[in-house]
C-alpha cells in the first residue's frame, strides 16, 4: 500500500498496468495520442505486484489495471478515462503534462 | 336479316360495380332464324343510360353451341368485331336506385356489328319483354342457367382472391424463414466449431444465454421500430418540448437496454456478440467490436441536425475527435490482443501431441475480449449521452429518428440482398 501511495503522489500522469493487459495497452495508446507520456508501473513485473494489486482494489478500482492517477488523484479505470475524455474533461487535466514533439 | 344461318348464343351480361360479370339474359338467337321487323330494329346495341349498371359487357360465343364457354375479349365501344368478340362499355351509368334493374343490351349480330343510337329504357324493356314473350319456353332453362353462372362466377372470384392472398402471405413467410435459416446455419456452424474444438464440455447455459438474448433482441427491434414511428409522428405534429423529451429519454434508454443485454450475453459467450450473427448481414458489415462504430453514429447523426449553434458545432467537433481517439485506442488494443492470442496458440513445438498448455493459456487471454466488448459498448453509450447533452430536445429527437431510420434501412438492405434473384449459372 505504501508503495502505491508513494507512487501515486508522483507528479504527472501515473498508470498502473500489466504488461500482458491489452486494455492497458489501449489506454497507453490513448495517452500517446494526446501527447502525454505517463509514468507506467507494470505491476506484474514488480516483486510487490500482488500487494499493489490489492492496494489498488482497496483504493476503489474495480479492476486493478489499468489504473490512472493524474496529479496524485485517482481518475479511475478505462471506463472513467473514456467517459472523461468524451465529456471533454480529460484534456484540461492533462494539459500541464502534455508535450507534443 | 343478318342473324340468319348463324346459330349463336348471345349472353347478355350485366356487370355490377363490385361483383363482376353476371349473366342476366341469354338468347339463343340460333333458334330463331328470323326475327320480326321491329325486333330487328331493336336488336341494336343500345344502352339504358338510366340503369344502375356500371358496366355492361356482352359477348358472343362461337358458332358451335357445344362450347358454351364464352370467349371473353374486351373491345372498345364502337369497334366492330366479327363474332367471338365482345365489347365492354366502361362508362358509369346513372343510378336509378335499384341495383336490380337489368339493362338490356340488344345486339345486332352481323358480320359487322352496328351500334345504334341509344334508345329509351322504355323501348328497351318493351323490346326485351316482347322477345321474352316470343320465346317463353326456354326462359326457365335460361334463368336457371343464368343463376348457376352467376353463382359460379362469384365463387370463382372469391377463390381467386383467397389464392392471391395466400400467395402473398407465403411469400413473406418464405423470406422470413430464409433469414432465420441463414442465421441458424451460421450459429450452428459456429456452435459446432466451438464444441468440437474444446475439450471442456459446455453446459447448457451458453445456449440458453444466447437463446434468451435472441428472443429479447427480436423484441428490442420491434420496440425500436415502434419508437421510430412515434418520434416521426411527434416531430410532424410539433408536440411540446416536455412531451418530446419523454420520447427522447425513452429512445436513449432503449439503446442502453441493448448494451445491458449485450453485456449479459457477452459473459455467456463473447464470440457470439463479436461475430454479430444476431444482427442482419448489412449491419454486420459495419460491425466494430460487436456493434456500430461510435464515429459512424456521429457521421449519420450530424448532417440531420442542422442548424447547430456555434457552441454546438464546437462541442460536436470536440466529441468527434475524442470519440475517434478512443476508438483508435480500443482498435489497437484489440489488435494487440489478437497478436497475443495468436502467438500463444502458435507457440510451442508443433510436433507435440499435446497442445493443451498453449490453448489453455490462450483461453486466459481471451477473457480480455469480454472487457473490450464492454468498453466498446461503453463508448457507444457515452457518445449517445454526450450528444443528448449537447443537443436541444428537438434536435435530439431528430437525431434519434435519423439513427433509428438508418439501422432500419440497413436491415431492409439485408432482406433485399437476401432475396435478390440468383445469378445465372455459368454455362
Amino acid at each position: 500500500m505504501d508503495k502505491v501511495m508513494r507512487l501515486t503522489t508522483e507528479r504527472g500522469v501515473v498508470l498502473f498496468s500489466k504488461s500482458s493487459c491489452c486494455l492497458c495497452y489501449a489506454v497507453k495508446i490513448l495517452f500517446q495520442e494526446l501527447g502525454v507520456t505517463p509514468t507506467i508501473h507494470e505491476i506484474d513485473q514488480d516483486p510487490e505486484g500482488r500487494e499493489m494489486e490489492r492496494a489498488l482494489m482497496r483504493l476503489g478500482c474495480k479492476a486493478p489495471v489499468p489504473a490512472v492517477f493524474i496529479g496524485g488523484k485517482l481518475v479511475g479505470s478505462t471506463n472513467e478515462v473514456m467517459s472523461l475524455h468524451l465529456g471533454g474533461g480529460l484534456i484540461p487535466l492533462l494539459r500541464p503534462y502534455q508535450a507534443f514533439c | 336479316m343478318p342473324f340468319s344461318n348463324l346459330p349463336l348464343l348471345v349472353y347478355i351480361y350485366q356487370i355490377w360495380e363490385e361483383e363482376g360479370i353476371e349473366a342476366i339474359e341469354t338468347w339463343n338467337v340460333g333458334e330463331q332464324q328470323e326475327l320480326e321487323g321491329d325486333e330487328e330494329s331493336k336488336l341494336s346495341i343500345a344502352l339504358d343510360i338510366n340503369s344502375t349498371c356500371a358496366k355492361v359487357a356482352f359477348f358472343i360465343i362461337s358458332k358451335s353451341m357445344n362450347s358454351p364457354t364464352p370467349q371473353f375479349v374486351p373491345s372498345r365501344l364502337g369497334i366492330y368485331e366479327p363474332i367471338h368478340q365482345i365489347g365492354i362499355w366502361g362508362e358509369n351509368f346513372k343510378s336509378n336506385g335499384n341495383p336490380n334493374t337489368s339493362t338490356s343490351v340488344i345486339v345486332e349480330v352481323d358480320n359487322k356489328l352496328e351500334n345504334e343510337s341509344e334508345t329509351t329504357s322504355h323501348e328497351m324493356l318493351t323490346a326485351s319483354k316482347n322477345y321474352e314473350q316470343e320465346a317463353s319456353k326456354p326462359i326457365d332453362k335460361i334463368q336457371r342457367r343464368l343463376a348457376q353462372n352467376r353463382e359460379a362466377a362469384r365463387k370463382s372470384r372469391l377463390r381467386k382472391k383467397a389464392y392471391v392472398q395466400q400467395l402473398e402471405n407465403s411469400r413473406l413467410k418464405l423470406i422470413q424463414l430464409e433469414q432465420e435459416l441463414q442465421r441458424a446455419r451460421q450459429q450452428g456452424l459456429y456452435m459446432g466449431g466451438v464444441l468440437e474444438g474444446s475439450h471442456i464440455g459446455f453446459s447448457g447455459t451458453v445456449n440458453s444465454g444466447i437463446a434468451a438474448f435472441e428472443m429479447e433482441y427480436g423484441r428490442w427491434v420491434d420496440v425500436q421500430h415502434r419508437q421510430i414511428c412515434e418520434l416521426r409522428t411527434a416531430l410532424n405534429a410539433h408536440i411540446s418540448d416536455i412531451e418530446l423529451r419523454i420520447l427522447v429519454e425513452s429512445g436513449i434508454g432503449h439503446y442502453f437496454e441493448l448494451f445491458r443485454m449485450k453485456s449479459t450475453v457477452a459473459k455467456a459467450d463473447v464470440f457470439y456478440v463479436i461475430s454479430g450473427v444476431w444482427k442482419t448481414s448489412a449491419e454486420r458489415f459495419f460491425s466494430w467490436i460487436g456493434g456500430f462504430r461510435p464515429s459512424e453514429l456521429l457521421k449519420v447523426l450530424v448532417p440531420q441536425l442542422d442548424p447547430l449553434t456555434e457552441q454546438q458545432i464546437l462541442e460536436v467537433c470536440n466529441l468527434k475527435q475524442s470519440c475517434q481517439q478512443a476508438e483508435d485506442a480500443l482498435s489497437q488494443g484489440m489488435e494487440k490482443l489478437q497478436e497475443t492470442v495468436s502467438s500463444t496458440v502458435a507457440g510451442g513445438p508443433v510436433d507435440e501431441v499435446s497442445y493443451i498448455p498453449q490453448v489453455a493459456t490462450a483461453m486466459e487471454k481471451l477473457e480480455a475480449l469480454v472487457s473490450f466488448v464492454n468498453q466498446a459498448d461503453h463508448l457507444r453509450q457515452e457518445t449517445l449521452q454526450q450528444m443528448s447533452r449537447i443537443l436541444t430536445t428537438c434536435q435530439a429527437a431528430r437525431g434519434l429518428l435519423a439513427l433509428g431510420e438508418y439501422f432500419h434501412r440497413l436491415r431492409a438492405l439485408s432482406t433485399l440482398w437476401a432475396t435478390r434473384p440468383p445469378e445465372p449459372s455459368l454455362p
